[in-house]
């Protein structure tokens, strides 16, 4: 009797944990998409920003220019690091061993530290200043481990008989790579840079101190300017415009949906080569 | 497909190499440079493998060598344990223990609440959901470790600070609120790391405990959660790293007062907050104790980074 008592409680609560994180959710993106979306007015993209329109267009610009920066030096970095890692190094080798435990160090460092390190080094060191180019360098530092291991992963995911079956056609190792192996791969590995401009989106804390808050569209990559995530965060510490802020939101959240979409979407065509 | 597709020109390419060297010919010039180009492409692999070496070793460096002669000039006791922060008074005092306290008092809360929800949830993915359920839930975590931090703070913002305000009193910034959306954020880490160490369970070892006359509930609580023990450490080890280095949505609903907090209703500020909120007019010794606190941070970080490495080589 007592125990039947305990094991309903346990099968109770197992399900109230799994409701309380599903309705966190949907409460979550209810919430601002019903309150957002009537703030979608035509005036929030208007071409350049103004303290009244406080038009987000501006920032969808600078978020696809620093998106672009950071995949153009993460993805080639990242990509050719797992290429090493899967098919040149030999297993248990010391370099590889601490490649992995760095690349797993820079998955674990919050994104403030990352924030810190790329004003010192890029804004300061490097006399970029504030500016696209160094807001993108650290942010590429920032999702360069994922891509590692999601390329890693789909490298590993291709079987070995399509590498034998090349080299035993006469094909050398980087041949067999470029023609057999990264083809196979594809899927996978821009599943992983979808997950990476996810991460990109949404960062904050990283650009704050490295790209600036400036509200314009960048005029070079040596300018200042803020990304979505960032302009939402002025807008909401601000509190002037909190519809707007709402509307912000909104774009943010859509845009992560259909980024996690596309990821799964990319990550399924790998299962079924 | 496309192996198919491509297998006829690499029989023809290497074939007709082959056909060369056998009559004693020199090696043909296209070959030679596929030759170098196999090795520099070898090299450039290897020097890109080195980059997140050289990250981690330039960011340690500028931290360090911005924070530590900082902590030095300041004192370290003063500079850990000092209970006042006023980088603008005539005298100025750099104590960050509040801050630190705070960071903890944030983190245990966010524990509290994170933890027991994300293992429950994680049993009810691997043990408990029908499979179409499943197929709804299980993209909803993913997509809810993708939300950005500004959206939950915002949401924290609007939602919660209120909530606690109506609730419990006080102005609704407090550790309390801090917690619950951080609880809230960490989640979808401790949900996936959990769930695949409880998959990765041996059917075994449930049919073993049913077969003895073990409940469902009894098997999975009983045997498989402590089967899964050093991969659910894991996640929580994570999870407290998530929640120590979160910066934007604490910021918005903590409060960030600089005192030691005497309750859950009152704001704390973390070492996060500290580093953003002051940067922006921060200069000299003041902006020196500021990357200070940032080398405090990676310090912890990367304790706990330790601890999670250690955890997981059990796991594997």
């Amino acid at each position: 009797m007592k125990k039947a008592f305990k094991d309903r409680a346990l099968a109770l609560s197992v399900w109230l944990a799994a409701g309380f994180t599903l309705s966190a959710m949907f409460f979550l993106i209810g919430h601002i998409l019903i309150k957002g979306i009537p703030y979608l007015t035509p005036s929030l993209f208007a071409l350049s920003y103004t303290s009244e329109n406080v038009s987000l267009f501006p920032a969808l610009i600078t978020t696809l220019m620093t998106v672009a920066i950071s995949l153009a030096v993460a993805a080639p970095l990242g990509i050719f690091t797992a290429i090493y890692m899967v098919e040149y190094a030999s297993r248990g080798n010391r370099f590889v061993r601490l490649v992995r435990v760095t690349a797993e160090t820079l998955s674990g460092i919050p994104s403030i530290v990352y924030g810190l390190f790329g004003m010192l080094f890029f804004v300061t060191w490097t006399g970029w200043g504030f500016s696209l180019l160094a807001g993108g360098f650290t942010l590429a530092i920032m999702i360069l481990p994922l891509i590692m291991r999601t390329t890693e992963e789909s490298l590993k995911a291709v079987p070995d008989a399509y590498r034998e079956a090349s080299f035993g056609l006469g094909a050398g190792r980087l041949r067999t790579v470029f023609r057999i192996v990264l083809p196979a791969a594809t899927p996978g590995i821009v599943a992983g840079m979808i997950l990476g401009i996810g991460r990109i989106i949404g960062e904050t804390a990283a650009l704050i101190y490295t790209s600036g808050t400036v509200a314009k569209i960048p005029e070079n990559l040596l300018a200042s300017g803020r990304t979505l995530a960032v302009h939402m965060y002025a807008l909401s510490s601000e509190g002037l415009h909190t519809g707007q802020a709402y509307a912000t939101a909104v774009i943010l959240l859509l845009v992560v949906i259909g980024v996690n979409t596309l990821s799964a979407f990319a990550a399924k065509r790998l299962a079924k080569v | 497909m496309f192996f198919s597709r491509r297998s006829r020109k690499n029989i023809r390419k290497p074939g007709a190499g082959g056909r060369r060297r056998g009559c004693g010919l020199k090696p043909s010039r296209t070959e030679a440079m596929r030759k170098i180009q196999a090795i520099v492409m070898q090299y450039v692999f290897m020097l890109s493998a080195l980059t997140s070496v050289l990250a981690v070793t330039l960011i340690c460096l500028f931290l360090f060598a911005n924070g530590i002669p900082a902590i030095n000039e300041i004192g370290w006791r003063d500079f850990l344990l000092g209970r006042e922060w006023s980088p603008s008074d005539a005298p100025p005092a750099f104590g960050i223990f509040p801050m630190i306290v705070g960071s903890v008092y944030i983190t245990a809360g966010a524990i509290a609440v994170g933890v027991p929800v994300g293992i429950l949830t994680a049993v009810f993915l691997a043990r408990v959901c029908p499979k179409p359920l499943y197929a709804l839930i299980s993209p909803m975590v993913g997509l809810m470790a993708g939300i950005p931090s500004v959206v939950y703070g915002f949401f924290g913002v609007v939602i919660l600070v209120p909530m606690v305000r109506e609730l419990f009193g006080g102005n609704g910034s407090s550790i309390l609120a801090a917690s619950l959306l951080l609880g809230i954020m960490i989640l979808p880490t401790i949900i996936s790391i959990s769930e695949s160490a409880i998959r990765a369970v041996p059917a075994e070892l449930y049919d073993g405990a049913v077969a003895l006359g073990a409940s469902h509930e009894r098997a999975v609580f009983a045997v498989i959660l402590p089967a899964a023990k050093s991969g659910i450490l894991a996640a929580i080890v994570l999870g407290i790293g998530r929640a120590v280095g979160e910066t934007m949505a604490v910021i918005m609903v903590a409060g960030n007062q600089v005192r030691i907090p005497g309750g859950i209703l009152q704001g704390a500020r973390t070492l996060t907050a500290n580093i953003v909120i002051e940067m922006g007019y921060a200069a000299e010794l003041h902006r020196e104790a500021l990357i200070a606190t940032g080398v405090v941070l990676f310090a912890f970080i990367l304790l706990i980074n330790l601890l999670f490495f250690s955890l997981e080589k059990k796991v594997l």
